[in-house]
């Protein structure tokens, strides 16, 4: 008989192995899943994990896909370490693009370069103000932060919708819902010519070291970890419960609405109804894929370009629907949480000894 | 004053859907288990049940479906965090976003498919009473049901005992358990009826409510239901009132619409998600009485034998 | 069986695992230099190609399976199939967002050899005027927008047409002079059908006025399904959608109203309320956009921009119920055969804006730049267009 027993103390081996295992599992059944459709396996394999990677194009491709989701990531990493729930980085995301390209839009042919600064700390801004009003709810009235972030989301999508329709809308558009293109000094600058990976990618890489840094090298990190996993601990400790709270959700909120400004002002130019692209809750899925770990997030990250990247090309040249996408994505979380009880337990056969 | 019978009748219709699938969490949270996987759940039933009623034509075979379906992703949640003390948050994320794709995916093939003429329904005699019967008696059965469930779910929880022990559970399971309760039975139970009634909430949509399958059709009515949950403080009779109070704000900002009112269809489409922060906020506000009404014990994992 | 081997076993587990993934990555590697060619034989479907087959994609922002607007699209598709056999290889990807996501689908349909790349959306613009840019050997057509390139047009059809002839029926059909639309989003093409729909209501029923409620979707049918009832509530007994769904259609038969299909025909979604259905066909302009592209006499640029109508076939009013009284559909029948042979013009003045001022002066045509960029609503409509402030 198979089953589960407390392991004495939680394998380190198993928490870096876990995402792997999780990895193959859903490779696993996707292949299964393949077969079931009637397509060739290996062909369906090659556009999730080889397509996306082959060619300098498609690592830019795929950087820029990845740069957002890793940023959110990084702030939710943060967040869910200290026991927060900010499941609202989907609304960040909108109005930190709403921010982002409100600066862009004041632009002049006269601008300089500058102005990207702005519009990525407007960002930055938007993100932190719609966090905070969560955070402001949690802190005076209690109110759920997952349910208060999650409304937030659709008001958000809403408002962007109102602006785009009424007052942003480009006068010359002929009454189409988005706003003027952005000027050129507004776009982010690209990394290579004729490819689409910009700065943001950098942007992305050097969060990466400040979060770990952050989170494994500072007090204030320490003290939101501890705060997370033992509450009662930290009040004892003297750690305000308060603080975490705000900074993990101003935090989050602030990498939200930079990866919202960087696709504003980045690949998309200008903002449009269609700005909300599910960023906010796949990342989600990256976070805790990448152990809520900055350098795990990284990969977590680039699979998950993968996946999107791979479902692209597997609808056009395999002829697969869309939604497989988004059932790879909720396999591989699961199986995520399934392994990871390994950490905990580990598997025996034979009965339990009985003392 | 028709058209005012008429948005009562739409937002008792609207309210009925979030309110079983609140009632289900409810009893879920009752025991102390959050599933914040509602919105898959419901999702992965809509598709249940549409496809049943494609093939059989029979409702209530597709709402059996959907019930199955609910309890069956629920199994497996419960699975994952009564057992292995699985994060349930994280677990219950994940059954969203999996919901989300999955339905998706095993619903290309319905998306042009439609049902025979849903019939209307009309209770005899009380239905022709002026303004009452056009508001209150025209409703599909499930709209009197959900009625039903509140009453006995009320009954259930505070006056029998098997209620009783679900509270036990859900208030201190170390004490339960040391009274020789299988804690991680009931729970598991619990789950389940969960996520069957979130799955009838699911199917309601799809077969009744809007006779189509769409991807996301359920739309965070699965995240409102869990709101749900917690303004009404755990308590059937006011998850009831609080959803026909939702329905009708979702029915409203149309109504106005269609009255000429000059404000953006934007802002009043913002309406129900906008007051379901308020009440969150007015209820939760007062701490202690949200600690005297939630299951102490809510989201927190249980290990037997510690 | 002790601790030592169990963690080995998982190690050699997950090393095989990865080991193995990467080498059918590899062997995959080696099979795709061969892989495209056949891939792209799998992917359409037209048989094994003799000469060069003009290969053609299609990027489809909903599901082939909408019965809407897509549907529509992909019907298109396989009459060209059926029109160029062998001589062309179509394929399509659907549920491509209108977002930055699109200009890479554009791009890998470039390089998977595709040379007419059609773009069903407005949404598709920018992503498609960056891709051809760098695409010049491909050639774009794009639905519904407004900018071109010199090889990217654009071509639209004139849905308000199809308005039009359902408001002719919708007059004569309510009994409360109460119609209702349920508005996808406010641009100028959907308040242009509001508003051509209650010219030809005003045209059998000069009392008619007309309530709109807006979705803000294109395709959300719990929230059609709330938006017609709640037009239904108030007084509405006619409906119209310019939305992608049966829902509005079915809410209808379930109160016991009327209402109209729309995009494609919707007849079986509610037998008893359905009154008519005005279809868009897209096959008249798709083949005579390919038949172009085969004979090399395609061309783009600015101001290249084809709208077509009932006169050029790309427009309907289909299945035109029982019920309808016969001297409507002669009407119907009139406004068509009108529209075919230029006599007759739906946007000719005097046509009154809400405040009553003439927008169109008598006897003048609106033209199409007009028609473009309506951004108002004529007498008879209720409430006002929202745009903001």
């Amino acid at each position: 008989m198979l089953r589960l027993e407390v392991r004495p103390q939680p394998s380190r081996w198993m928490s870096v192995a876990s995402p792997l295992l999780a990895c193959a599992i859903t490779v696993l059944l996707g292949l299964g899943l393949f077969l079931l459709l009637g397509k060739d396996p290996l062909r369906g394999l090659q556009m999730f994990f080889w397509e996306p990677v082959k060619s300098a194009y498609a690592w830019s491709e795929l950087g820029i896909k990845a740069t957002p989701l890793v940023l959110i990531a990084l702030g939710l990493a943060l967040c869910f370490r200290s026991n927060v729930w900010n499941i609202g980085a989907e609304g960040q995301f909108i109005v930190g693009a709403l921010a982002g390209g409100w600066v862009a839009m004041q632009a002049t042919p006269d601008t300089g370069r500058g102005i990207v600064v702005l519009i990525l700390l407007a960002g930055v801004a938007g993100g932190m103000a719609w966090a905070a009003i969560t955070a402001l709810l949690r802190d005076r009235f209690n109110a759920s932060e997952i349910l208060v972030s999650l409304m937030l989301v659709y008001v958000a999508d809403l408002l962007l919708g109102y602006l785009v329709y009424g007052p942003w809308k480009d006068p010359n558009g002929y009454n189409f819902p988005q706003t003027i293109s952005f000027l050129a000094a507004t776009k982010i600058p690209r990394l290579v010519e004729g490819w689409r990976v910009n700065i943001g990618v950098l942007i992305a890489l050097v969060s990466v070291l400040g979060f770990w840094l952050l989170l494994f090298r500072t007090y204030a990190g320490f003290a939101l970890q501890v705060g997370g996993l033992a509450p009662a601990a930290a009040r004892y400790a003297g750690f305000s419960s308060r603080r975490a709270l705000w900074t993990a959700l101003l935090l989050s909120g602030g990498m939200a609405g930079l990866a919202g400004a960087l696709e504003a002002a980045g690949p998309l130019g200008q903002l449009t109804p269609y700005v909300p692209a599910g960023y906010g809750f796949a990342a989600i899925i990256v976070a805790f894929v990448g152990r809520l770990h900055p350098l795990g997030i990284v990969f977590s990250g680039i699979l998950m370009s993968m996946f999107y990247i791979g479902g692209e090309l597997a609808q056009s040249r395999l002829g697969l629907p869309k939604s497989i996408t988004g059932v790879f994505q909720g396999l591989l979380l699961f199986s995520l949480l399934a392994c990871d009880t390994l950490i905990h337990y580990r598997l025996r056969f034979g009965k339990p000894h009985k003392a | 004053m028709e058209s005012y019978a008429l948005l009562v009748a739409a937002s008792l219709n609207a309210g009925t859907l979030l309110a079983i699938a609140a009632l289900g969490l409810l009893i879920n949270e009752r025991a102390g288990i959050v599933n914040l996987g509602a919105e898959g759940m419901m999702l992965v039933a809509a598709i249940a049940g549409f496809a049943t009623a494609v093939h059989t034509g029979s409702d209530w075979l597709a709402f059996a479906a959907g019930m199955g379906a609910g309890a069956l992703l629920a199994a497996v949640f419960g699975g994952l965090v009564i057992w292995l003390n699985t994060n349930q948050y994280a677990a219950g994320l994940a059954l969203s976003l999996f919901g989300s794709g999955f339905s998706a995916f095993v619903g290309i093939g319905y998306v042009q498919e439609k049902l025979s003429t849903r019939p209307s329904f009309a209770v005899p005699l009380l239905a022709d009473i002026p303004f009452v019967g056009p508001a209150l008696f025209r409703q599909h059965p499930m709209v009197y049901f959900a009625v039903a469930l509140t009453v006995l779910l009320a009954w259930f929880l505070y006056r029998s005992r098997a209620g009783l022990v679900l509270r036990a559970v859900g208030e201190s399971p170390e004490s339960a358990h040391a009274l020789g309760y299988p804690v991680r039975r009931i729970r598991l139970a619990a789950v389940m009826a969960g996520g069957a009634l979130c799955g009838l909430a699911g199917a309601y949509v799809s077969v009744i409510y809007t006779p189509l399958w769409v991807e996301g059709m359920i739309a965070g009515k699965g995240w409102i239901a869990l709101a749900l949950t917690t303004f009404a403080t755990w308590r059937p009779a006011r998850v009831l009132l609080g959803a026909y109070l939702f329905g009708f704000v979702t029915m409203l900002q149309f109504h106005l619409q269609g009255q000429g009112v000059q404000i953006a269809s934007q802002f009043l489409s913002m309406l129900p998600y906008l007051s379901t922060i308020v009440v969150l906020v007015l209820i939760s506000s007062n701490a202690s009485f949200i600690r005297a009404n939630m299951p102490a014990s809510l989201g927190k994992p249980f290990f037997p034998g510690s | 069986m002790n601790l030592k081997s169990k963690r080995d076993l998982l190690k050699l587990a997950g090393w095989s695992t990865l080991a193995a993934t990467a080498a059918l990555v590899g062997c995959g590697k080696k099979e795709e230099a061969a892989a495209p060619a056949a891939d792209a034989a799998s992917a359409a479907s037209a048989p094994a190609p003799k000469a060069e087959p003009l290969k053609i994609a299609f990027a489809y922002v909903g599901p082939v399976g909408d019965g809407g607007w897509t549907f529509a699209h992909d019907n298109a598709r396989k009459a060209l199939e059926k029109e160029f056999g062998d001589k062309i290889a179509t394929s399509f990807v659907e549920k491509v967002p209108e977002a930055a996501d699109a200009e890479r689908v554009f791009r890998d349909m470039a390089g998977q050899g595709n040379k007419l790349i059609f773009g069903t959306t407005f949404g598709y613009m920018e992503p498609m005027l960056k891709a051809a840019a760098d695409l010049k050997d491909v050639k774009f057509e794009h639905a519904t927008g407004y900018k071109q390139a010199e090889n990217m047009r654009t071509y639209d059809s004139r849905t308000y047409e199809g308005a039009y002839m359902a408001g002719v029926i919708a007059g004569k059909m309510t009994k409360t002079n109460t119609l209702g639309v349920v508005g996808s989003v406010p641009i100028p093409e959907v308040i242009r059908n509001i508003n051509s729909f209650t010219l030809g209501a005003q045209s059998t029923n000069p009392k008619v006025k007309v309530k709109v409620v807006w979705v803000n979707q294109w395709f959300d049918p719990p929230k059609e399904t709330e938006a017609a009832q709640s037009l239904i509530n108030g007084g509405a007994d006619v409906l119209m959608q310019n939305t992608d769904s049966s829902a509005v259609l079915q809410t209808a038969e379930k109160n016991g109203k009327y209402a109209f299909g729309w995009d494609s025909d919707m007849t079986a979604y509610g037998p008893k309320a359905h009154l008519g259905s005005a279809i868009i066909n897209w096959a008249p302009y798709y083949i005579a956009a390919v038949r172009e592209a085969l004979d090399g006499k395609w061309t783009a640029g600015a101001g290249k921009h084809a709208w077509w109508g009932v006169k050029e076939g790309a427009i309907d009013m289909v299945s035109v119920a029982e019920v309808v009284p016969a001297e409507v559909k002669e009407q119907v029948e009139k406004v068509k055969a009108g529209l075919k042979d230029g006599s007759f013009a739906i946007w000719k003045g005097p046509i009154l804006g809400q405040d009553g001022k003439e927008v169109v002066k008598k006897d003048e045509v609106a033209d199409d730049k007009f028609l473009s960029g309506i951004n108002f609503y004529v007498k008879g409509v209720e409430g006002k267009v929202p745009s903001g402030k």
